[in-house]
């Protein structure tokens, strides 16, 4: 067994999500499967292999193509805003996080 | 009307006045409307806005106007891809009402070319799937075989196609969520080079991975798709460059001499019988053609799903942190803060979601991030390496697209790593960033479709479009 029940309620902790006690416990049974799976890329030697973040060539990565940093009006803020939970414009209104 | 229609078609029936473009997009919205209560392919219509772009091409028709490349042309767009105004989900209750202020790149150079946008699709959650069945919206059918699914996660985009009720579609492929479906559901599906069409507007699942394709009737359409939304985008720093031909002429060139790669890891185990009869079938075709076919080695092939599974959920975890309630989408009420995003997420998620989300967030926790992320990404060094050095030797690589056909609606659901197995032959070249189509190849039993893969080096869509429309020609739809 790879993964613990606790190793599940970390990781939900970690991600802000949460899981009922039915979805720990399949969750716990269906990653331990996939870690088991996983494992197999331990049969490689990757001590020589440098790691891939991306696959554009340097000529074509994005650090390539990057361009100048100019502000650009885009007038969407209404817009935007329309699609927040609870807008009180022009701010995003969240539950209080300081005590006074 | 008739439901086959070609972007030839609709370019002659528009030129000679036998149908209006407003005509045509009403034609579709009626077939929509009698067909998709059972295959369920579209989530949202945008008649307003299909409408309105109509009545300009019409008018651009009646003022003698040129018309842009694919004028009149109904087409459907992934419910993961933004539209401006029109609702955009990506299969989700957290998105359930979400409209984007904004157009994703690919949406606007189709319409800017005159195609009129029908409405949205139905796809697996956020793209994660593999069967279209983890849509919080239900599951797509498969118009080829109704009790079976039509693979995913862009199910919706190839079901609404392959069953006439668009003329072409977009769908967003990270590891093979575009050729699958395509392959399943009996039509050409192409997911071009990394960085070869625009990911601005694309709703991210896996940043390395994403990309926006074609789906279409036959390779002509899928060409003139690709031409249209392929190329820079200075919105996308990772759109490249690298010119863009006109996949529609070059494509006609001859494929005899061309070296094609057969790898043999493409016909382990887990492979169905008549599947591998037809895709052998296939290969002879190529062989009539006078290409060169060579046994190659894909020596890490049997790795691609392990580390697609790393590097995709690692990627999705980040990229779904931003769900929080607080911008836009679904909101969990809590007096705490902290609160209000785990109830928000924990009710707006779907239950695949949540597991990649669980995964991606294990791989790169502290004490296994070495073991899990870096791992991954040091074998998909060595996938990549495995197509670098084939290219060497061969033009293209082909494959089957799936080992299996379409399967049954439910019967892959209760094992995620068996659905995750699905996408054995495709994650490949996710990975690397290679071009690839799936093109059909016969079916079995007269009734479900097989497609066949090919891949082409970065930025080689010319050279896998050329293969592909003369398979086509040469009647490979039908071994």
């Amino acid at each position: 067994m790879k993964i613990s029940r606790e190793d599940v309620e970390r990781v939900a902790e970690l991600a802000y999500l949460d899981l009922s006690e039915a979805e720990l416990e399949s969750y716990r049974n269906q990653l331990d499967d996939i870690l088991e799976y996983i494992g197999k890329l331990d049969e490689l030697d990757t001590s020589q292999v440098e790691p891939m973040a991306q696959v554009l060539a340097v000529d074509q990565s994005a650090d390539a193509t990057l361009r100048e940093d100019v502000v650009e009006p885009c007038n969407v803020a209404g817009d935007v805003l329309k699609q927040a939970p609870d807008p009180e414009a022009p701010y995003f209104r969240v539950p209080k996080v300081i005590e006074r | 009307m008739s439901a086959n229609w070609t972007i030839d078609g609709v370019k002659e029936a528009l030129a000679s006045k036998k149908v209006s473009a407003r005509e045509l997009a009403a034609d579709f919205y009626a077939r929509i409307r009698e067909r998709d209560s059972e295959l369920n392919a579209y989530l949202t219509l945008s008649e307003e806005r299909a409408y309105a772009q109509a009545d300009r091409v019409d008018s651009m028709i009646a003022a003698g106007k040129p018309l842009p490349p694919l004028a009149g042309v109904p087409v459907a767009i992934k419910d993961v891809i933004s539209t401006r105004g029109v609702r955009t989900t990506c299969g989700s209750k957290i998105l359930e009402h979400y409209i984007p202020p904004y157009d994703a790149t690919a949406v606007e150079r189709l319409e800017a070319a005159g195609a009129v946008i029908l409405g949205k699709t139905n796809c697996d959650e956020f793209a994660m799937g593999s069967s279209n069945e983890n849509s919080a919206y239900g599951p797509v059918r498969n118009p080829e075989a109704m009790d079976r699914v039509p693979g995913g996660s862009s199910g919706g985009s190839a079901a609404a196609v392959a069953a006439g009720l668009a003329v072409a579609s977009l769908g967003t492929d990270t590891g093979g969520s575009i050729r699958q479906p395509g392959s399943f559901c009996g039509i050409p599906a192409m997911m071009g080079s990394y960085g070869r069409v625009s990911r601005y507007g694309l709703i991210a699942f896996a940043s390395s991975l994403d990309r926006i394709g074609p789906f279409a009737t036959n390779i002509r359409d899928v060409a003139a798709v690709l031409k249209v939304i392929a190329g820079r985008d200075s919105n996308d720093s990772t759109s490249t460059t690298a010119p863009v031909p006109d996949y529609r002429t070059v494509m006609e060139k001859p494929v005899k001499g061309m070296r094609i790669g057969i790898p043999k890891e493409y016909f382990g185990e887990g492979m169905d019988d008549e599947v591998r009869k037809k895709i052998e079938a296939g290969i002879e075709v190529f062989k009539k053609l006078g290409c060169q076919l060579h046994e190659i080695h894909m020596a890490h092939t049997d790795y691609a799903i392990a580390t697609y599974y790393i590097i995709a959920t690692a990627e999705a975890s980040s990229n779904l942190a931003r769900y929080d309630g607080v911008r836009y989408g679904l909101r969990v009420q809590n007096d705490s803060l902290i609160a209000m995003y785990r109830k928000t997420r924990g009710a707006g998620f779907g239950a695949e979601v949540k597991r990649r989300i669980v995964l991606g967030t294990y791989v790169l926790s502290a004490g296994y991030y070495d073991a899990y992320y870096l791992k991954g990404q040091k074998v998909r060094a060595l996938i990549a390496r495995d197509f670098r050095d084939a290219f060497t030797k061969v033009d293209a690589i082909v494959t089957p697209t799936s080992p299996v056909p379409a399967f049954k609606l439910g019967e892959r659901t209760n094992d995620p790593l068996q659905m995750y197995l699905a996408d054995i032959y495709t994650v490949t070249g996710s990975l690397a960033g290679v071009p690839g189509i799936s093109v059909p190849c016969g079916k079995i039993c007269g009734k479900l479709p097989v497609g066949l893969q090919i891949f082409g080096p970065a930025f080689g869509e010319a050279r896998v479009l050329q293969l592909a429309h003369a398979f086509e020609q040469a009647g490979g739809g039908t071994v």
